[in-house]
């Protein structure tokens, strides 16, 4: 059976203000779907939402993934129940070795029973690991050491976003603007990458993957089988590939010019510059 | 100078290991315990009792004088001490009744969670006396005697070093500073006293944890360390488990001197039963271009109020102070620091983190002093405090005093509350709320932590993690 991420009629409020008014949207694991849209739609808001940011209140609608409920769960549990957040801006954590964050991560989310306490992945073992994947994202090992996400460049930050689904192996990755901050280079790294951890995941199944984003680079090798595009808090249209491409090529005017009342919730919300996203 | 240093360089780490093997042998005579409260006749008591010479007590009660007309310090913590049910001297073995049983189960898990052994557990609550033990360290004093290095404990020191005391001590701290260096200094017992000879270096970190002296954690300990020109040493006093005692005050004086070229180092993580009154004078006068540092961390204890300083008497000479404190339900810690800059071309830094929690107070107190003529100084302080819940409060008073013109001082200070972004970004990740939180903590005081000579640097992780059990949720 196919394990499935679905989104019905979601309601997503930040601070008592409305971001998304109605989100519906299935994932299958094995898919890849691009997320679009203008700045301020509220596609950040999705990722958090899904991912459980305390800040993010769901007023409405429901997360299942293969049919639990995940709204009730933490951050921490969601993660441990296969969902991966690739983060636009991850936060700096001084004095935390990226390598022992990620040890402790890893042996959490390949042991969702796990309590505190108990033992991490040997050392031994979670080094290999982590040197071979280092190297496939030509990363220096030196960079393990360093404290996360402290005084890195925008690439550094994302590729240690990556590093981190890499050695998750999630069910399910939302990438938030993965390519931004990246020059061309590191985008098709970047690009080929994820592709390629997309296929690693346990049980031989493929990720499902959505992908936030305004650039072409990254849908390259992740070409998607869905497009949606946001408006207002709402996704109003939904295409292939094709779509991605009109909406970089063309902006967002026909799509506006087609949905007039999201467009209108859109410009209301970019008038109170909401503090979401 | 390598192999000079040669025979002491294994020396800390079989130590550590053999000192497991020995049983603390309990001190069965000499049991005295002064009344409650202070007076002539205690303190002449207490003198009498340690036979020292006609200058000590007259120090003694020229220091309870000043005790008795100082007001108590208006500025600071609460307080809340009564001097007058306060037992200014307990022999070693105090209180034969006091039992393992007596000791609060809370501090019983700590021990047991840090895995100290049994000996040293007893010992540390204060329910049974460590002294003289020769087979463990023996040899090691050894080494140190035939340098010219005096390692002993400070009433020892008044009879068999006089010279040196009368000298040194209450030099650097005269009992006039304040109310509580003048209490220390009526009725002082035990502490270490430390002497290394010119161009002595002792590379590897001696600790009081091996003392010779049951009154290591006393009261009133009194430390006197004398650094000569050109040598070195690091000193680790005290440790992470955590001390109990039923007293409920503990006010020691540390003085340091440390001469041209010399460098001192001087560690300290206290880990105070909740009942303590912890008000503590440090202070150390660097000669030129000699290095004073002070790494100083406190936990525990109902009220701390310490600021370890560094006053640098002649040009050249450096002060660092690197300073934790952790405050939890019902606790105060007011810590700090002190830069006194007396000399052109000093220069000094102080780092300070502190910790709130579930309610705790952390306050930072320094003090930045230029006096006239300190040309060409530099001062640089950070102070970063970490507030995990919003019962919890934390508080910088920095007090800059600069009278010279070319001079270059620094402050800078931020206050965190634990960032909501960091726990969702580390939860994001499959750590839980309480794992999440536990990172963050053990990342900001990573400072500390690298300066921690190795088995103190791992028990103050683990100290840290049962600090955060139970934090959160």
């Amino acid at each position: 059976m196919t394990e499935t991420l679905v989104i019905k009629d979601l309601h997503v409020s930040v601070e008592g203000k409305p971001i998304l008014n109605g989100v519906n949207l299935t994932i299958n694991r094995g898919e890849t779907h691009a997320l679009m849209g203008p700045n301020g739609s509220g596609k950040s808001t999705l990722g958090n939402a899904i991912m459980g940011h305390p800040s993010y209140e769901v007023t409405g609608g429901t997360i299942e993934i293969n049919g639990e409920d995940v709204l009730d769960m933490d951050a921490s549990e969601r993660a441990r129940a296969g969902i991966f957040m690739a983060f636009q801006r991850p936060m700096a954590i001084p004095g935390v070795k990226l390598a022992d964050f990620l040890r402790h991560a890893a042996t959490n989310v390949r042991n969702p029973d796990r309590k505190e306490g108990e033992d991490l992945i040997p050392m031994r073992e979670f080094r290999k690991e982590l040197k071979e994947k280092m190297g496939q994202l030509k990363m220096d090992t030196e960079f393990a050491r360093r404290y996360v996400n402290d005084g890195f460049s925008g690439g550094e930050m994302k590729r240690a976003e990556i590093l981190q689904l890499a050695m998750l192996r999630p069910k399910f990755a939302i990438l938030d603007e993965t390519d931004s901050g990246l020059d061309v280079d590191a985008v098709k790294l970047a690009s080929q990458s994820i592709a390629a951890i997309a296929q690693e995941t346990e049980g031989g199944t493929e990720m499902g993957i959505l992908i936030i984003t305004h650039h072409d680079k990254l849908l390259e090798q992740n070409t998607p089988d869905f497009t949606h595009v946001m408006l207002g808090g709402r996704l109003v249209e939904t295409g292939g590939e094709e779509l991605a491409r009109e909406l970089y090529t063309n902006g967002y005017d026909r799509i506006r010019a087609d949905h007039p009342v999201e467009a209108r919730v859109e410009a209301e919300m970019q008038d109170e510059e909401p503090a979401a996203v | 100078m390598a192999t000079e240093t040669l025979p002491f360089k294994e020396a800390p780490k079989d130590t550590v290991g053999e000192i497991n093997k020995y049983d603390f042998v309990t001190q069965t005579t000499g049991v005295f315990k002064a009344r409650k409260g202070l007076n002539e006749e205690v303190v002449r008591q207490i003198s009498a009792m340690k036979k020292e010479p006609e200058w000590m007590l007259e120090f003694r009660l020229r220091s309870l004088a000043i005790f008795e007309s100082k007001p108590m310090p208006e500025w600071g913590g609460d307080i809340g001490i009564d001097f007058d049910d306060v037992y200014y001297y307990l022999k070693p073995t105090e209180g034969q009744g006091k039992t393992w049983e007596d000791v609060p189960q809370e501090i019983k898990d700590t021990f047991d969670k840090l895995g100290i052994p049994e000996a040293e557990r007893k010992f540390l609550a204060g329910v049974k006396a460590q002294f003289e033990s020769e087979v463990v360290y023996g040899s090691l004093h050894e080494d140190l005697a035939k340098k010219g290095v005096i390692f002993t404990d400070t009433d020892t020191a008044v009879r068999e070093h006089p010279e040196l005391l009368r000298e040194y001590f209450g030099k650097i701290i005269p009992p006039e500073d304040n109310k509580f260096a003048a209490l220390n200094s009526a009725v002082w017992s035990g502490g270490s006293f430390i002497y290394v000879p010119p161009g002595v270096k002792i590379e590897f970190p001696l600790q009081a944890y091996f003392r010779i002296n049951a009154e290591s954690m006393g009261q009133f300990e009194r430390t006197l360390i004398i650094v000569d020109e050109g040598a070195e040493i690091h000193y680790v006093e005290g440790c992470t488990a955590p001390m109990y005692s039923t007293e409920s005050l503990h006010s020691a004086v540390v003085e340091i001197i440390v001469k041209k070229n010399g460098r001192c180092r001087y560690t300290t993580i206290q880990n105070w039963a909740n009942n303590i009154y912890n008000l503590v004078t440090k202070r150390a006068m660097a000669y030129q271009d000699a290095l004073m540092e002070w790494i100083d961390g406190n936990l525990g204890s109902r009220l701390t109020m310490k600021y370890p300083a560094v006053y640098m008497m002649e040009p050249g000479a450096r002060g660092e102070i690197l300073s934790i404190a952790f405050s939890s339900k019902g606790q105060h810690q007011d810590a700090g620091a002190k830069l006194v800059h007396c000399a052109p071309n000093t220069s000094g830094r102080i780092i300070s983190k502190s910790i709130s929690k579930n309610g705790g107070r952390s306050s930072y107190r320094g003090l930045c002093k230029v006096e006239d003529g300190a040309i060409n100084t530099k001062s640089n302080v950070v102070c970063d405090a970490l507030i995990l819940d919003p019962e919890s409060r934390s508080d910088t008073y920095p007090y800059i005093e600069v009278e010279e013109q070319q001079v270059q001082i620094e402050h800078e200070a931020s206050v965190s509350r634990i960032g909501e972004e960091q726990l969702f970004y580390l939860m994001s990740r499959g750590l839980t709320e309480a794992e999440a939180s536990s990172m963050i903590v053990s990342g900001f005081i990573e400072p500390l932590i690298k300066e921690l000579p190795m088995e103190y640097a791992v028990e103050m992780n683990r100290l840290i993690e049962l600090q955060m059990e139970g934090s959160v949720g």
